[in-house]
């Protein structure tokens, strides 16, 4: 297993939310998990991996999807087995979907 | 619109079988009790263990509820997913739902937690055990493309009430472990039809291991659990020794046959292998008469 | 150990206990008290049949000698892996069984198990684990499955498992992890009659196996959860 931590800072805070969760912890799938964590701003990701070795392209997907959504004051944990970039990326999409609406307040 | 029960993960099954909104979840992800065994084999564990467990409401009326995700290790029961459903059931003692449902996908105890998940089937059967006598409905809903095996396929049969899906499958042993020990003369478990013949709700229903038999499409889970929420059923030396007479006169007339046709022949179905054929409808209709 | 000898010590030979096949059932004089005897020998292999047999030396104990005790002789191989038995429904009859069991525990009868051999799987779920408490002789064998067999279902590598299995309760066959975990109240070493009459007088009516899994070390998890969801 391995444990990586990735930081990133947001623009618009998410503020208050109850946590949500998308996806399942299969072969080739992840779970994520987003919680509010006020933090001036900052988008905390905290991954569990059995796939050793691809801090690099976690860091990509990381950066391309903060591109994309820029969340602040939220922590993202990950459960993974071996998913893909394209199905991380879906996911992370997913939740931060269902972030915006659960009419999430600034 | 048809949802597909087999393709929907745990949470989705919940959100669309109970009436909208009403789930509350106890233990969720974000408190993270997680199992303690995955990560010394690599393997990584998931924030509810895979089992969802909570309360909601069926029809108006209150519920616990519990859904195993059949692609977080099987469903395999481990220690802190079989401590769930333990507490749920004795939760129930305290609240008295009107049911406990329990829509299982399993493959039996999870074997990376050996012992730990042995132990815990047979807490969970117990505390089930101790639901009903309470006069608590034990509903079990088996649709899961994993099926329910080992001892999920124990418990189920503890239950009051077991709906199947005509996809669905409830065994104790996985055709792969009885052709690895008795080779594939035994059982091909690559012969898919032989393995639904054997296993699926079809014949289930038709052998009476399970009460109802639906289409793989949450919204006919929902209807039947609905349907199914009635008076709890105790264990009493009446049931017990009706049960026994109903085990007994099967080994009678079906414990000679080898094919699950000649099993639906002798319970009086006309055109026996016609049945891998007929929808639920009209498997539903062919029982009254068996 | 072998049935006839452990049934010999048990109750000083006071007892009728027969074997029919790789069945066992009779009865025991214990310090005056009759006790009901079950249970199979030769690691059987519960197939239907066995499954039914034993329920109903359950249901006659229940139905005909009111709060006689039971004591489950268990040495199983774990279910019978055959086509005929699960197109016959296996795990209906094991349910069964293990209902008949908890229904006589139910109605006031004490119901001990004993491992005197081997318990594997099922065939050890609705049999010793179903009763008050459960035993075993320190010789015993409990596992889920055998390693290779483990090795290949979960890809995992066996020597890995191997090893973990040294040190590690959740994977070590041996009896003493399950008396860790909380799943064997306590080994019989000794005397055998002596255990069996203390086993009689203490096991619990409730199921504390969770809590006994937390305070011995081998499960700290079980008993926390539980508490937590049902007193959510």
């Amino acid at each position: 297993m391995e444990k990586l931590h990735f930081e990133f800072k947001g623009n618009r805070s998410a503020g208050q939310f109850a946590p949500l969760l998308v996806g399942v912890v299969g072969s080739g799938n992840l779970e994520v998990l987003i919680e509010p964590q006020p933090s001036s701003g900052a988008c905390a990701v905290d991954i569990m991996t059995s796939a050793r070795g691809f801090g690099p392209i976690w860091e990509a997907v990381l950066r391309d999807f903060h591109d994309r959504h820029g969340l602040a004051d939220v922590s993202v944990s990950i459960n993974d087995m071996g998913a893909t970039p394209a199905v991380v990326s879906l996911r992370l999409d997913q939740a931060a979907a269902q972030l915006g609406n659960a009419g999430a307040r600034p | 619109m048809n949802r597909s029960f087999a393709e929907s993960t745990a949470r989705e099954r919940i959100e669309h079988l109970f009436d909208a909104g009403s789930f509350t979840e106890i233990l969720g992800p974000s408190e993270r009790v997680m199992s303690p065994h995955l990560a010394q084999l690599g393997v990584p564990a998931s924030f509810d263990d895979g089992v969802v467990v909570g309360r909601a409401v069926l029809g108006g009326r209150s519920v616990l509820v519990a859904a195993q995700e059949g692609e977080f290790m099987g469903g395999g029961v481990g220690e802190v997913h079989g401590a769930k459903l333990v507490g749920l059931f004795r939760l129930a003692l305290r609240e008295r739902p009107a049911a406990v449902l329990v829509l299982a996908e399993s493959g039996g105890v999870r074997l990376h937690e050996a012992n730990a998940g042995l132990i815990a089937v047979s807490e969970v059967m117990r505390a089930l055990l101790d639901a009903r006598q309470a006069g608590i409905p034990v509903l079990m809903l088996i649709g899961g493309a994993n099926g329910c095996f080992g001892g999920m396929g124990l418990i189920a049969r503890c239950a009051d009430h077991v709906v199947m899906s005509d996809i669905a499958r409830l065994a104790m042993s996985g055709p792969e472990v009885i052709e690895s020990s008795h080779g594939v003369e035994e059982f091909d478990s690559k012969d898919r039809a032989l393995v639904w013949r054997t296993t699926g709700g079809k014949h289930r229903f038709l052998s009476g291991d399970c009460d109802a038999l639906v289409e793989d499409d949450i919204a006919a889970f929902r209807a039947e659990a609905t349907a199914a929420l009635g008076e709890g059923r105790p264990l009493s030396l009446e049931s017990l020794e009706h049960e026994h007479a109903l085990l007994a006169a099967r080994i009678e007339r079906c414990g000679d046959c080898s094919e699950p046709v000649e099993v639906w022949r002798r319970l009086g179905v006309i055109e026996p292998e016609r049945v891998g054929d007929l929808d639920t409808a009209a498997l539903r209709a062919l029982r009254p008469a068996l | 150990m072998e049935w006839k000898t452990l049934v010999d010590q048990l109750f000083t030979s006071e007892h009728d206990v027969q074997r029919e096949g790789e069945l066992l059932r009779g009865t025991g004089q214990l310090n005056g008290q009759s006790i009901a005897i079950v249970g199979t020998t030769d690691h059987a292999a519960i197939g239907v049949e066995l499954a039914l047999a034993q329920a109903r030396v359950v249901l006659d104990t229940v139905s005909r000698h009111p709060g006689r005790p039971i004591l489950l002789l268990v040495d199983t191989q774990g279910q019978r892996l055959r086509h005929r038995d699960e197109l016959l429904g296996i795990n209906r009859y094991m349910a069964h069984l293990g209902c008949c069991i908890e229904f006589a525990r139910l109605s006031g009868h004490r119901v001990i198990g004993l491992v005197y051999d081997q318990a594997l799987s099922g065939g050890f779920i609705t049999s010793g684990l179903i009763a008050d408490a459960c035993y075993a002789l320190p010789d015993a064998e409990i596992r889920v499955m055998r390693l290779p067999a483990m090795a290949r279902v979960t890809k995992l590598d066996e020597g890995r498992l191997e090893e973990l299995s040294k040190s590690n309760p959740v994977f070590a066959p041996g009896v003493r992890n399950y008396v860790a975990m909380g799943g064997i109240r306590s080994l019989w070493e000794g005397d055998l009659q002596s255990a069996l009459v203390l086993a009689l007088a203490e096991s619990p009516l409730h199921d504390e196996r969770a809590a006994d899994g937390a305070v011995r070390g081998g499960r700290t998890l079980a008993a926390s959860v539980i508490d937590r969801v049902s007193w959510s």
